[in-house]
């Protein structure tokens, strides 16, 4: 199954039966089967004329009591941004995909993660947070956007998987999560009064500057537990690393690779793999630093990580960092040479220019 | 015969009603001044009232209606 | 016999007992007494989900006792389709000011009456943004004076005003389009009987239904209150004629 199908099938599975929809390449194949599927099980596709449009439509859904799903990709993104930070002002739950392709701009069709910087701190105006959840193959992209839902709801914030046009468009077996049984109850849903308790308003409007601060402390609270329980993360061969290569989604895939073949070379090499961007696993990142002598952010992108990995681990060790961007996609050998690099005590901070970056030619 | 009956904490003194009654039977009240600081009006000569409701249908604030 | 004030202000129960924020004489106060008036007389108050904008009405969630959202800037009517979609048997109304239907949220005013969305809008042209003091609006006339058209709206260089019942007549799914006014008792009857309208048909499920209710702001036309109906009699009425633009039903039965 295709990353992005196996997405679509978990998300129907999660219990959405509302999908607000706006064509753009390379998320493609998630609109298309919601398309096909949801009429025939009492849900709804519904095509909006405009990005804009469709995360608002999602917002009255939400609003309205449903489970309830947008997807794009990076340019719809931007212009979605505007009903996340609504949802969020509103505490409205959702869950939204980014199949990341190049940027900025119009920028590229193909895969990329240049989007990180949006995802964890800049999807819309405001003081506020979005979960965001990064798969690195298909059958956790079903597993993540289950999960998101469920998110969504307990915190009743929006939850978004950040994939890109690798993870979405790449086949791979998956075992799909059973269909969920029981909803959660929401009795703060815009669905009628049925003249049996007092209205329930969805805003994000406070004109009293106190009021305001109040409410948004009060949810800080909220991100505050988030932090503290919700870091998600997978820890590939570190116990002993000295070398801690540190990539999300697709780069960590192909730095998995570069690990285990730096290990056959006998270099301590290990992978941090962060699974939730927000909130960022600090606390396991900081511990494993105590041990390795140095990081290596790996992206597909300009290093959009590398501050956090610094922030987790409090600068007490030098943080590298390899790319490629713009639909580039880094080759584990790549990786590879930047870890012999490592090892060798430099330092490595590129993404390659001109020509295929074929190593120590820098 | 119809009364009227205002609540000046919601009248606003806009005098919409005052416009619309066809008995010119209201007035802005010049000696009364509301919480909100406005004339809030007031009925003159209820036995003139013919309880037709432009008062009230013309009023934005709920604040003016036509009892009995 | 009991003096005049004793006598009580019966509210409708579909108003909460905030007091409007409008200005003194403002369209919008007697558009949503109406709007709660219906709701009651029709027994609504439990199965509605009303849509309020950015505007004048943007605290309209704090007037009305049913539930309420608070929608983006010209969004509503996507938000009003996301609330129906899910709830297709309740009643579902959005209430938007020119600015926000006619300008930032054309595109959706005109896809949700394209797709035949089953909502009602109510939707308040008085020819200017009033929340923010008074700008030009999509439907100010040639030649009038606002904030950011000191010397009167140029078309040559403002473009013209947009008739937003003639253009959502125009698309299949619009299934009730009626302008109305409320410069006089029997055009507020008028107006309050094409809500009702509106309601109808949604609970018919015809479609698109838009009520646009030529409004004064004396505040920002700089008038008094009985002067700015006068003004907008002499003015608004003109370029915007009343009457029913689009009628799935009447059209059947020609």
């Amino acid at each position: 199954m295709k990353g992005n199908e196996a997405m679509a099938e978990s998300a129907i599975r999660a219990g959405c039966r509302f999908f607000f929809g706006y064509p753009i390449t390379p998320q493609t194949e998630v609109s298309a089967y919601m398309s096909k599927v949801m009429p025939k099980i009492g849900g709804l596709f519904l095509q909006a004329e405009s990005e804009v449009a469709a995360i608002n439509m999602v917002y009255g859904a939400s609003s309205a009591g449903a489970r309830v799903m947008t997807s794009s990709s990076s340019p719809g993104i931007s212009l979605k941004s505007e009903g996340v930070s609504y949802l969020c002002g509103s505490d409205l739950p959702a869950v939204f995909a980014n199949v990341e392709r190049g940027g900025p701009g119009l920028g590229s069709i193909q895969p990329s993660q240049s989007d990180y910087y949006q995802a964890t701190r800049g999807l819309g105006h405001g003081d506020f947070h979005v979960l965001v959840y990064a798969p690195s193959t298909v059958q956790e992209t079903a597993d993540l956007i289950y999960m998101a839902f469920d998110k969504a709801d307990e915190y009743r914030m929006p939850a978004m998987l950040l994939t890109d046009g690798m993870i979405g468009q790449m086949m791979e077996p998956v075992v799909l999560p059973d269909p969920i049984e029981k909803l959660p109850e929401k009795p703060w849903a815009t669905n009628g009064t049925g003249m049996k308790r007092v209205h329930n308003i969805s805003n994000s409007l406070y004109l009293d500057a106190q009021k305001l601060e109040d409410i948004v402390v009060n949810r800080e609270k909220r991100y505050d537990k988030i932090r503290a329980t919700e870091q998600k993360y997978e820890a590939y061969r570190t116990e002993d690393a000295e070398i801690v290569v540190v990539a999300f989604g697709a780069s960590a895939r192909i730095s998995r690779n570069a690990v285990d073949a730096a290990r056959e070379e006998g270099i301590k090499a290990g992978l941090f793999r962060p699974i939730s961007l927000w909130p960022f696993p600090n606390d396991a990142l900081l511990e494993i630093a105590k041990s390795a002598r140095t990081f290596l952010s790996v992206e597909m992108n300009m290093g959009q990580m590398v501050d956090d990995i610094r922030l987790a681990i409090h600068d007490t060790r030098d943080v590298n960092f390899f790319g490629h961007t713009g639909g580039v996609i880094p080759q584990s050998s790549e990786v590879l040479a930047c870890i012999q690099k490592l090892e060798a005590g430099e330092h490595v901070h590129m993404v390659p220019f001109h020509s295929r970056y074929t190593g120590g030619d820098q | 015969m119809s009364r009227i009956a205002v609540d000046s904490k919601y009248c606003k003194g806009c005098g919409l009603c005052v416009d619309a009654c066809p008995k010119d039977i209201l007035i802005l009240d010049p000696d009364t001044i509301s919480p909100k600081g406005y004339h809030p009006v007031k009925c003159i000569d209820e036995s003139q009232c013919i309880g037709c409701k432009s008062c009230q249908t013309m009023c934005p604030d709920v604040a003016i209606q036509v009892v009995g | 016999m009991a003096e005049t004030e004793e006598l009580k202000v019966v509210r409708p129960h579909a108003l909460t007992d905030v007091p409007f924020s409008y200005c003194p004489g403002c369209g919008h106060g007697i558009v949503s007494r109406a709007l709660a008036e219906l709701i009651d007389e029709m027994g609504l108050e439990g199965d509605t989900i009303g849509v309020c904008p950015v505007g004048c009405s943007v605290t309209m969630y704090d007037f009305f006792s049913c539930d309420m959202v608070e929608a983006a800037h010209g969004r509503a009517p996507a938000v009003a389709t996301g609330i129906k979609r899910v709830l297709p048997d309740k009643f579902v109304f959005s209430y938007q000011g020119d600015g926000d239907l006619a300008s930032i949220g054309m595109a959706e005013t005109v896809h949700a009456a394209t797709r035949g969305e089953n909502i009602t809008v109510i939707f308040i042209n008085n020819a200017i943004y009033g929340m923010t003091g008074g700008q030009m609006a999509p439907t100010s006339l040639p030649g009038q004076v606002t904030q950011t058209s000191p010397y009167g709206r140029d078309v040559k260089v403002a473009g013209y005003p947009i008739r937003v019942c003639e253009l959502v007549s125009q698309l299949d799914g619009t299934a009730f389009a009626q302008r109305v006014t409320v410069d006089t008792p029997a055009h507020v009857n008028q107006m309050k009987k094409a809500i009702k309208k509106g309601i109808e048909y949604q609970q018919q499920k015809l479609g698109y239904s838009i009520i646009e209710v030529l409004s004064p702001c004396s505040t920002n036309w700089g008038l008094d209150p009985v002067g700015a109906m006068k003004w907008l009699r002499e003015n608004m009425i003109p370029y915007y004629p009343l009457g029913v633009y689009k009628d799935v039903k009447a059209n059947k039965e020609a």
